[in-house]
């Protein structure tokens, strides 16, 4: 029982980072129908910001986190406007293959910066062990929940109740009609973009404050396809619950089964759900079927 | 003389073998199908494939042993990029299994050998079926499943198969490498820069032959079909079901080739080589090339599998000016790589073979200013 706990705390905390993750995914592929390869990278990226603000130049780390968020935001920003806008209405291909380009370019970037080596990162998240009644948690982890949940939640409201949400949903829904109310789709892509970086980057804060700074937190990015599959590729929802369900199943494989499973379960589940169920849990029953 | 036999039937022009073997693409007339429907109409086609071959038969024998090698990964990337090209380029199925696809097929003509004993022609030509069949079933999701759901699935595949390669250790013996033995042809080793060189050649060439052909029946045709529109395709006549599973089949049969080409020029086959990278670097250069295009495959091939090694020995050519260039080169050659594909898709969407097309479209009516399309 112990164990049980032990692991789905620490599932539910690694399936909450595969939500913000996703969530970024979903908002871009939402309003502009671009499938975002780079969203690992988006994330790679934010891990390495707070590390050069709070380890490299000292910031506190409140402030830290604020320049990470402004700067994640503003080469989205950039990303939109130089890579992606030029492309708009291009075949699928392309825009996969863009995206994938953008990945190597990211990644080949942060190499460049701040060198292959793991870094270890001045963790500003308490890190200590609290008894939850038998098990021990890590506080890290443990806040790392409620904090995503916040952030989605935040997502979530956007959507609803702002103007430029109801815009994008409107894009969603019917890109034409929307143009013809008069939304500007450049404005509510730069915005997709935008909130995609800034909910990797704060991913990326939480990844460097569990399991430090390395290039292979990029690896989130491919984790983000089951997730975003099971959940439905257009529900910020659905990013949340098939978070946690992928997270915890990767535990649970990897805690009773082997580790080495724990690996390609998420692809398992990703092409089951496809053949029975390819709009996930919560997506729109739009898919094209030939 | 012409005016005297107008009434007789269409006027031919006769001019001496130097002249027409000059001409461009214009003032040629055809005056049997055969002629017409050939690959290469013109003169100056031929002469261009000619010329394109005597390069390549010359090749060998001035190229240092690094050249060679570069040649031989050329011609290993051309037949797999054609292969890839068969089912994403002409048929509009995207898959990001390529990596899975070449490891089926270097990890069958490799143990085939190995626990069989099978000499190492009988296990590729067996690998390239068995990757046929593989890539079939792999193929079965895009009877449902469209664009992207499809690339996404096949990534899973590609998941999926480079687990199995890891840690299926009974089979493919894990993480270790699988040594195989020298392949020989009438005594001579095959796998020397210089002899696989041959076998190489051979292969690309045949591969794009054959895809060349492809495209002028009627199931390659119907292939061209579905990628333009599916339920267009399918209301002519073309059986989506049968169509899509053979572009599978017949794109993975070469896919497998590849991937059995380089077990057995490195003799050794480890996993690393056929990972997720593999699938993007093969995508890049079909992209890069041109989607749909045969010889599209082989100037992508040969861009992308150049490329690292053009920036290596640029690199290494600024080393003594800036010694920190050295330790960059790995990123310069990644972020070089994202960028060549930003760019082409940006300003090229149709890659390189269409700038070829551009330069020949330049000469085409040369030297009057009047240029088609």
């Amino acid at each position: 029982m112990d164990v049980f706990l032990q692991l789905t705390v620490s599932g539910l905390s690694t399936g909450m980072i595969y939500a913000l993750a996703a969530a970024g995914f979903v908002v871009i592929y939402k309003a502009s129908d671009v499938i975002n390869f780079a969203q690992g990278d988006l994330l790679l990226f934010g891990t390495y910001l707070i590390f050069f603000a709070v380890a490299q130049t000292g910031l506190p780390w409140s402030v830290g986190v604020l320049v990470t968020l402004l700067l994640a935001v503003a080469v989205a920003l950039a990303i939109e406007r130089l890579v992606l806008r030029p492309l708009i209405g291009e075949p699928i291909i392309s825009m996969i293959m863009v995206t994938i380009g953008l990945s190597s370019i990211l990644r080949a970037a942060v190499n460049a910066i701040w060198g292959p080596q793991p870094r270890s990162f001045p963790s500003f998240l308490p890190s200590g062990d609290v008894a939850l009644g038998p098990v021990i948690l890590s506080t890290d982890r443990l806040l790392s929940i409620p904090i995503a949940l916040g952030v989605l939640a935040a997502l979530w409201l956007f959507f609803r109740h702002t103007r430029d949400g109801i815009a994008m949903r409107a894009i969603a829904d019917d890109q034409q009609a929307a143009l013809s109310m008069g939304i500007s789709i450049p404005r509510v892509f730069g915005i997709a973009w935008g909130l995609a970086a800034a909910s990797a980057a704060i991913g990326g804060i939480m990844l460097g404050n569990i399991v430090g700074v390395s290039p292979n937190v990029a690896s989130i990015g491919l984790r983000v396809f089951p997730v975003v599959i099971l959940g439905g590729l257009d529900s910020i929802r659905g990013a949340v619950i098939g978070g946690a369900i992928i997270g915890l199943l990767e535990v649970y494989t990897g805690g009773y089964v082997g580790r080495g499973l724990s690996l390609v379960v998420p692809y398992v589940v990703l092409v089951l759900v496809l053949m029975v169920r390819p709009y996930g849990l919560f997506g729109r029953e739009i898919i094209e079927r030939v | 003389m012409g005016a005297a036999q107008a009434g007789a039937g269409p006027v031919r022009v006769r001019r001496a073998g130097w002249e027409r073997a000059m001409s461009l693409e214009c003032g040629v007339f055809h005056t049997r199908y055969e002629s017409d429907m050939g690959l290469r109409p013109w003169p100056v086609q031929r002469i261009r494939l000619a010329l394109f071959a005597a390069f390549v038969l010359a090749f060998p024998f001035f190229a240092s042993p690094y050249w060679l090698d570069l040649a031989n990964q050329v011609a290993i990337a051309t037949v797999g990029a054609i292969g890839l090209n068969i089912l994403v380029g002409y048929t509009g199925q995207i898959s990001l299994g390529q990596g899975a696809f070449m490891a089926i097929g270097a990890y069958s003509a490799g143990l085939l050998t190995m626990n069989l004993g099978l000499p190492w022609g009988v296990s590729i030509a067996c690998a390239c079926v068995m990757t046929s069949v593989a890539g079939t079933f792999f193929g079965l999701p895009s009877l449902r499943l469209k664009g992207l759901y499809l690339a996404i699935a096949t990534l899973a595949a590609q998941e999926i198969v480079e687990w199995g390669m890891t840690h299926w250790t009974a089979v493919t013996g894990g993480t270790e490498a699988i040594v195989l033995p020298a392949p020989r042809l009438f005594g001579v080793r095959l796998n020397t820069g210089f002899s696989f060189y041959w076998f190489g050649v051979l292969m690309a060439a045949g591969t794009a032959l054959f895809a060349a052909n492809l495209f002028r029946t009627r199931m390659g045709r119907a292939f061209v079909a579905v990628r333009d529109q599916d339920i267009a395709a399918s209301v002519i006549g073309v059986n989506l079901f049968r169509t899509k599973l053979l572009a599978f089949a017949t794109s993975s049969f070469f896919v497998g080739l590849a991937g059995a080409m380089i077990a057995y020029y490195r003799t050794i086959i480890t996993w690393e080589r056929f990972t997720l990278e593999t699938s993007i670097v093969y995508l890049a250069m079909i992209i890069v090339g041109g989607l749909g295009s045969i010889r599209g495959s082989f100037f992508g091939a040969v861009l992308i599998t150049l490329l690292p090694a053009l920036i290596t020995n640029a690199g290494r050519a600024l080393q003594d000016t800036a010694p920190a260039v050295a330790g960059l080169l790995p990123y310069a050659q990644q972020a070089v790589f994202g960028l060549v594909i930003i760019l082409f898709l940006i300003f090229e969407p149709k890659g390189l073979s269409k700038l070829w097309g551009n330069v020949k479209d330049y000469f085409h009516v040369w030297p009057f200013a009047y240029r088609r399309g």
